[in-house]
């Protein structure tokens, strides 16, 4: 009972976030993979992203630093973190990666660097709301967790 | 949490537990493929380093039934990864990647890849995966089902010179690789190396291996099939299927020393006489005979016709395998040199000196010289051609056993030594195969050198295998196959490339050539084509070796061995080793001296060594 206001909420938050364009599909697939032999696989999974790729971020700041830019270097880190993103759905995070990519492409250093924080705040963003949310479907249980998306 | 042990008798619910191996340095990525693959009822491991996969891999080829990969990696491409499981391996390899660029699908494509996925990749596109181990599964079937019959097909039909059959040869090289392989694990031949034994191996010894030349040879190249030299050989215990790929690897060596031979051409021609005596050489007992190698053309010992121009006798001289070094140089040898064959007993002589004097290895001794005869360019190989009949007709070729045995040791020292008991080896009817790794045989001996040569080859061979690139030390060997086979039949005149096999005929039994040979097939391959003819070795006859020296004439314009083909070849078999490395006698010289030859390769690893002897 005291659940089905949290499932709603977790809910809703879920949907928000898929119609926002924070999620796509492929955190879909992340919550099919979870199961009772494996209860909290989302949630490991993004964990995992966001420790991952805040060493690419942080190479990714670095090699923005120098001067000239490295755009072939550029691209490889952003393609790596594209990579990582696009696995567990998040999609502003991976527009902006694809953006990046492209102004890699044609030496754009200004729009590299500008698309670069737009991409870290996305990232930033994305990451408080799935804290909430994983933290409210814990608090709800796993197994409804599980059974909520889909 | 179970699916993962159902992998352990995965074959049977096939595709359920195919054993997977993930790599992928993106530990968010491999997580999440290893779940869905997980999910899809295969066993999965998973790894971030390409280098820990290949590891995994190695150990042991049976514990996986495909590997998934990511193309960017940071310790290594996955292009390479890809490279190294499909050569090493042969397991389906499916590419995964962010980015999906025609190109890079289309390096994926050429590269070897069964599949390209695009990520984030989804459970659909995973269930799918298995098909790929089971068309490969099915390939095998029907490629195991008929291996023999490839063996022999291109052995016997190509008649070992034939172009056709460089062509079948290789293609089938990698086939033959594998095959090999599977051969010899399945039918155990020695070559392999124990631990993948399934079956009792084939030991290719010596005596086995003079037997099977013998038998080779009395059918002649063109119509030895496994089953009537089995009948011939008559030991018991040997398959079938243990004729058909020794057989093939004999081919290959054939080819090999025939391409020698063939390049050697120009040099033949200019040794032309010279080479019949050097031949003689191997048969002649002592330096009477360079006499008559000089003079008759038909070596009698044909071993040295065999014994391609300088250039395969030169390799397996080279002072590198040899050791001979210190071979008097240009000047012995030069039989293949001599242009005018009149003088190849000069050369002859000079060979004679040439030979250490190791009255057993003498022969081997002469060998050497042939195969320094490369390296002399052709001066000097000649020169030790002429020293194997110093000792006496067992030294020079004749030895047929004995020389091996000298000569394979005296490989890694004494380039001449080793070459001799090759040479030897082709002397005798390839009785002598002992030396395997004689390579020498080169040519030199007459029928009996074959027999060595072939043992020489062999040894090459398994040097070759490596694929290390023995290429050099492939080279040697064929020719020594090709020289050995020369010594018998005689007919070196006819240059062709399927006659390389004549001399082959004595090869038979002695060459363990067994993976000697073939690799030396295999490197000479690489280096070239030609060699690869010789995996008839039986075919190959030393004809072709033959012929370049009865082309002689015309071509003979430089070495007479025409070393540049054989340095192509990468020298037979002495190159790459400059000591040889030790072949322990006859057997193991071969062996070792694959062995070294590999090891300078960079890396048969015993792959080869193993094999013959």
């Amino acid at each position: 009972m005291e659940r089905n206001p949290m499932r709603r909420q977790l809910a809703s938050l879920r949907k928000s976030l898929f119609d926002q364009g924070y999620l796509d599909e492929q955190f879909m697939e992340l919550e099919q993979l979870q199961d009772d032999a494996n209860p909290n696989f989302v949630e490991e999974v993004v964990t995992l992203y966001y420790r991952d790729s805040a060493r690419l971020i942080l190479n990714l700041d670095h090699a923005l630093e120098r001067r000239p830019l490295d755009f072939s270097k550029l691209d490889g880190l952003m393609h790596q973190f594209k990579g990582s993103s696009s696995s567990i759905g998040a999609k502003k995070v991976k527009a902006e990666s694809t953006l990046f990519r492209e102004y890699c492409k044609y030496g754009n250093a200004e729009g590299c660097m500008r698309t670069f924080q737009q991409l870290k705040k996305e990232y930033a963003t994305l990451r408080k709301k799935l804290e909430t949310y994983f933290q409210l479907a814990r608090q709800i249980g796993p197994m409804e967790s599980a059974n909520r998306p889909k | 949490m179970t699916v993962e042990q159902i992998g352990s008798e995965g074959k049977d619910q096939f595709p359920i537990g195919m054993r997977v191996l993930a790599v992928d340095d993106d530990p968010t990525c491999l997580l999440l493929l290893g779940t869905l693959l997980r999910r899809c009822q295969y066993h999965v491991t998973t790894t971030s380093q390409a280098k820990t996969a290949l590891k995994m891999l190695r150990e042991n080829k049976n514990k996986f039934d495909l590997v998934i990969s990511d193309v960017h990696m940071p310790d290594m491409d996955g292009f390479k990864l890809l490279e190294h499981v499909g050569l090493e391996m042969d397991l389906p390899v499916i590419m995964l990647s962010a980015n999906g660029d025609t190109k890079l699908v289309m390096k994926g494509i050429t590269h070897g890849a069964c599949d390209y996925l695009l990520k984030p990749v989804r459970i659909e596109e995973l269930q799918n995966i298995w098909q790929h181990v089971a068309r490969r599964k099915k390939k095998d079937r029907c490629n195991s089902g008929s291996k023999d019959k490839p063996h022999p097909d291109s052995g016997e039909a190509a008649g070992i010179g034939n172009v056709d059959n460089n062509g079948k040869l290789n293609k089938k090289r990698k086939d033959q690789n594998e095959d090999e392989d599977d051969e010899r694990d399945e039918n155990g031949h020695d070559n392999e190396d124990p631990s993948a034994q399934k079956k009792p191996r084939v030991v290719w010894s010596v005596e086995l291996h003079r037997k099977f030349v013998a038998a080779v040879n009395q059918l002649g190249i063109d119509k030895a099939v496994p089953k009537k030299i089995l009948e011939l050989m008559n030991v018991e215990k040997l398959t079938r299927e243990n004729v058909a790929s020794h057989l093939q690897k004999f081919r290959l060596y054939l080819k090999r020393i025939s391409c020698v031979a063939n390049q050697q051409a120009n040099m033949a021609a200019a040794l032309g006489t010279a080479d019949s005596a050097y031949l003689r050489m191997g048969s002649l007992n002592g330096l009477g005979n360079f006499h008559t190698l000089a003079g008759s053309d038909q070596l009698h010992n044909a071993a040295f016709r065999s014994f391609p121009p300088s250039g395969v006798l030169g390799r397996l001289n080279t002072p590198a395998g040899l050791g001979i070094r210190g071979l008097p140089s240009p000047g012995t040898i030069q039989l293949g040199h001599v242009q005018n064959s009149g003088h190849p007993t000069n050369d002859l002589s000079k060979l004679q000196s040439f030979v250490p004097g190791n009255h057993n290895t003498n022969i081997l001794q002469g060998m050497p010289m042939s195969l320094e005869l490369d390296r002399l360019q052709h001066n000097k190989s000649v020169g030790h051609i002429g020293e194997l009949p110093t000792t006496d007709s067992t030294t020079v070729f004749p030895g047929s056993g004995k020389l091996v045995d000298a000569r394979i040791t005296g490989f890694s020292n004494n380039p001449l030594l080793g070459v001799t008991s090759n040479s030897l080896m082709l002397e005798g009817s390839s009785q002598q195969a002992t030396s395997h790794t004689s390579v020498s045989a080169i040519g030199f001996q007459n029928g009996n050198a074959l027999s060595d040569f072939t043992s020489i080859a062999p040894a090459s061979y398994q040097l070759q295998d490596s694929k290390a690139g023995s290429q050099g030390q492939a080279s040697p060997i064929n020719c020594n196959a090709g020289q050995i086979i020369r010594s018998a039949p005689q007919e070196w005149n006819a240059p062709r490339k399927d006659a390389p096999y004549q001399s082959h005929a004595s090869i038979n039994s002695s060459i363990p050539i067994n993976s000697a040979m073939i690799q030396l097939g295999q490197c000479l391959d690489r280096n070239n084509s030609i060699f690869h003819r010789t995996t008839d070795l039986d075919s190959v006859g030393p004809l072709n070796f033959v012929d370049p020296l009865s082309i002689k004439h015309g071509e003979g314009d430089n070495s007479i061995m025409e070393p540049s083909v054989i340095e192509k070849e990468g020298y037979l078999m002495f190159q790459p080793r400059p000591h040889g490395s030790h072949v322990p006698d006859n057997i193991g010289s071969l062996e070792d001296l694959a062995s070294a030859m590999m090891k300078q390769e960079g890396g048969c690893n015993g792959y080869s060594l193993r094999t013959s002897i």
